[in-house]
């Protein structure tokens, strides 16, 4: 498992032997590695990645005094943002380590995470496509759920019914797209499809977790 | 922000290619696979919409097929498809998207448009 931490750009179209391709392009890294955790102390192996450099000025401003010390004890400047990657070869990484986007290639297999972009309260049609009702012919069943279960029997909700509510601002993975550019030289990486969030948000891209048949 | 994905589009555009306005009547090269083979085939008409930029920029252009029945068709700019634009006139036209000509009966006349830097 291999990863880096990246903002979206936003999405464009490529074209490759011929086709087209709907791609978003993620600046991505450099990243910095910023400790190794071992199963020996920590439980499970995995290796931090810091991303976005702070100015010393910046870092004493936004960062707190544990995380400060924790770069000076590190040996590395202070960084925006943390992020743990679980992986089993944690040797081949060393503290310091610059992790740039050419770790990935094209035609190579990604998950993306991100946070997907919040819609606030939302009802049942926008949040689970239900159909809801008619708009007119005398209809006083518009936009609402209908109904919700059965009645004495079981007197109760199912948990996990389908209802309005908080939609959207949550962590969601978006697995296997394809890497159709690397640009190591400008940090930029494009992969085939859509990722969660808005422009700017921040991403994490990593190496897919499941083979797809 | 926008200037990486700039730098990605302008990967693709097409400096070949003539500009295409609303009004053009142009004949677009494009390449076609059969089977193995490619060929070009070539297709004629007015343009009546020019849409988006980058390399998204899509033309279309409209023509009158066999048995007088209209043909519509969307060529994106960037597409490599598109071996080469043609322009065979140039209509001065007052909007920039010509959809009244769907509705013109008969033959569609068009004012010629004098270019200005003509020596």
């Amino acid at each position: 498992m291999k990863g880096i931490i990246g903002r979206k750009l936003g999405m464009t179209t490529i074209y490759k032997d011929g086709k087209a391709f709907g791609v978003t392009v993620i600046k991505a890294g450099p990243c910095v590695v910023s400790q190794k955790k071992l199963e020996k102390n920590d439980e499970y192996n995995a290796i931090q990645i810091a991303f976005e450099e702070l100015t010393e000025q910046r870092a004493k401003k936004i960062l707190k005094k544990p995380l400060l010390k924790k770069y000076e004890s590190a040996g590395i400047k202070p960084h925006r943002i943390i992020k743990e990657i679980r992986t089993e070869d944690v040797d081949k990484y060393n503290v310091g380590d610059v992790l740039k986007v050419d770790i990935f290639s094209e035609g190579e297999k990604v998950d993306v995470v991100g946070t997907s972009k919040g819609r606030g309260f939302s009802g049942a049609m926008k949040r689970w496509n239900f159909g809801g009702g008619e708009a007119s012919h005398g209809a006083k069943f518009h936009r609402e759920l209908g109904s919700i279960g059965n009645s004495s029997q079981p007197s109760k909700i199912w948990k996990g019914k389908k209802m309005p509510g908080q939609y959207g601002n949550k962590r969601k993975t978006v697995q296997n797209l394809q890497v159709l550019k690397v640009d190591a030289e400008k940090n930029i990486i494009a992969v085939y499809g859509g990722v969660p969030g808005a422009r700017g948000s921040l991403l994490l891209v990593r190496s897919q977790k499941k083979l797809r048949k | 922000m926008d200037q990486y994905i700039r730098a990605i589009e302008s990967e693709f555009a097409r400096e070949d290619l003539p500009e295409v306005r609303p009004g053009y009547t142009v004949r677009v090269h494009v390449k076609i696979k059969e089977g193995k083979r490619e060929r070009l085939q070539a297709y004629e008409g007015i343009v009546i919409r020019v849409k988006g930029s980058g390399v998204g920029k899509t033309f279309t252009v409209r023509r009158i097929g066999s048995a007088g029945i209209g043909v519509e068709r969307i060529f994106p700019y960037a597409c490599p498809h598109v071996e080469k634009i043609q322009i065979l006139r140039k209509a001065k036209v007052r909007r920039a998207k010509l959809y009244y000509l769907r509705d013109v009966k008969g033959k569609i006349k068009l004012k010629e448009k004098k270019d200005k830097n003509r020596g």
